[in-house]
């Protein structure tokens, strides 16, 4: 798992859907492999783009409710927030220039 | 650009991470390129328990960690990168890697199998939302809830055990009246109390609203078609090559796997091939990890050959 900053019901508004930049959300849970694998990926990401987006993690375990209202069911899922709205999803692990090209254009 | 690796060994898989221990200890110079992470399909792996040796329950991740550690140990070198192709130029390889060209004297392609698609009506609609390929992955979401697993062979019946600590039920849908899995494997299925299996039989539809719902079976023999509620389908019916890199004209089967010799050579000299990505009669970890280190010996070979340094 990457990380990143960890958001949670309370902190969802404040965090993705009021963010000034854009945010990709990392769907993960503790025994989901690929979620592992691409943890280093999100890292480095968000090194690379410090200041144009911003990169969070939801815990699914913890997090049900939060899972419950983007239909979670398999993970990781990654998805974009942009001005608040949902802009892109994507489910599976991914190799980086590949989660890169989700958020590239929209920043 | 200036240096040109001995080896460039493509995919950090048990074939990829056997390679690169053996050709550092062989005194080339070796790069892998992976890009996703080291260990490949070995870190979906939930317990190894067929590689000879380990006698104590080890999981793929932790088996993947200690091969690259190992190798790295050896002086392997890594990179995180996706190699988009190979060409070759004389007598040199150019890779194309998505973070710009390198060269080699010698290219092993150890990038593996990726789960095949069943082709199923509404596969393609519900992956992610109740269709999955990942028992470990997708698995804890169905807890307490019925699951379908599509498939007959050793990836079907390991996921279809491990999904039976976690499900209501399990049913096995299967085209053929018995498993190709290894024995021990399917004898333990069958005298699972929480496995069912439906014999000669196919999914015709996977349907539902925002997920899935229920699947409709259809007997091949008696061509009876019946609605059984589900709220999983997961699919375990083969592999796929991952061969987006390979140069064209490599010989490769029918079935896409790249062809090689008992030397691990493909039919463009310089190039090997090891693991899950060739023709094969079978595809574990111990036949992947010895292919490796067939094709790093045989590199080596080759690049003494190269430089008319070979011991005849
Ligand atoms: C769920 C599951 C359970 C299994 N259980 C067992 C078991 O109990 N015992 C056993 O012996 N075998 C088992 N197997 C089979 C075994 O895991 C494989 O046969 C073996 O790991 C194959 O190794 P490989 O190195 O050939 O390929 P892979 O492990 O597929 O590695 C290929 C690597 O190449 C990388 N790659 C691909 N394309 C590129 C590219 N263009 N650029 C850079 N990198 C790339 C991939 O990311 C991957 O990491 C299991 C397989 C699965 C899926």
């Amino acid at each position: 798992m990457s990380n990143a900053l960890a958001v949670t019901s309370a902190s969802f508004e404040a965090e993705v859907e009021k963010s000034t930049i854009p945010v990709l959300v990392d769907f993960w849970a503790e025994w989901c492999m690929p979620c592992r694998v691409i943890g280093p990926h999100l890292d480095e990401l968000a090194k690379t783009y410090a200041g144009k987006i911003k990169v969070v993690k939801v815990n699914v375990d913890n997090e049900p409710n939060l899972a419950g209202r983007f239909d979670i069911i398999s993970i990781p899922t990654l998805i974009v927030f942009k001005n608040g709205q949902l802009a892109r999803q994507k489910v599976g692990g991914l190799p980086k220039h590949e989660i890169e090209n989700l958020f590239k254009d929209l920043i | 650009m200036a240096i040109v690796q001995d080896f460039i060994i493509i995919g950090g898989g048990a074939a990829g991470l056997a390679a690169a221990q053996y050709a550092a200890r062989a005194n080339l110079s070796a790069l892998v390129i992976e890009e996703m992470a080291h260990g490949g399909q070995a870190l979906l792996i939930d317990k190894l328990e067929n590689y000879p040796g380990i006698l104590t329950e080890v999981d793929g991740y932790s088996w993947s960690e200690a091969m690259h550690r190992q190798a790295e140990s050896f002086g392997a070198a890594f990179m995180a990168s996706s190699v988009l192709s190979i060409v070759k130029q004389g007598e040199v390889f150019l890779v194309e890697t998505s973070d710009g060209p390198l060269q080699a004297r010698t290219v092993l392609l150890a990038t593996g199998a990726k789960h095949r698609h069943a082709g199923i009506p509404g596969e393609e609609t519900f992956a992610g939302r109740g269709v999955s390929y990942c028992a470990t992955c997708d698995g804890p979401f169905f807890k307490g809830k019925p699951i379908v697993v599509v498939g007959g062979g050793d990836a079907a019946c390991d996921e279809a055990m491990f999904l039976a600590k976690l499900a209501s039920r399990v049913t096995m849908v299967h085209r053929k009246d018995r498993f190709r899995a290894q024995k021990a494997l399917a004898a333990r299925v069958l005298g699972n109390p929480a496995i069912s299996v439906r014999w000669t039989s196919t999914i015709d539809e996977i349907s539902g609203d925002k997920a899935v719902r229920q699947v409709k079976l259809r007997n091949l023999e008696s061509g009876a078609v019946e609605t059984l509620e589900t709220a999983a389908v997961f699919v375990f019916v083969g592999s796929e090559p991952q061969t987006a890199a390979l140069p064209a004209g490599v010989d490769c089967d029918e079935s896409g796997y790249v062809v090689t010799n008992q030397r691990m050579e493909t039919s463009l000299p310089g190039l090997f091939a090891a693991g899950d990505i060739r023709t094969t009669p079978f595809r574990q970890v111990i036949t992947a990890v010895a292919d490796g280190a067939v094709a790093a010996h045989c590199a080596a070979q080759y690049i003494d050959e190269l430089q008319g340094k070979a011991y005849h």
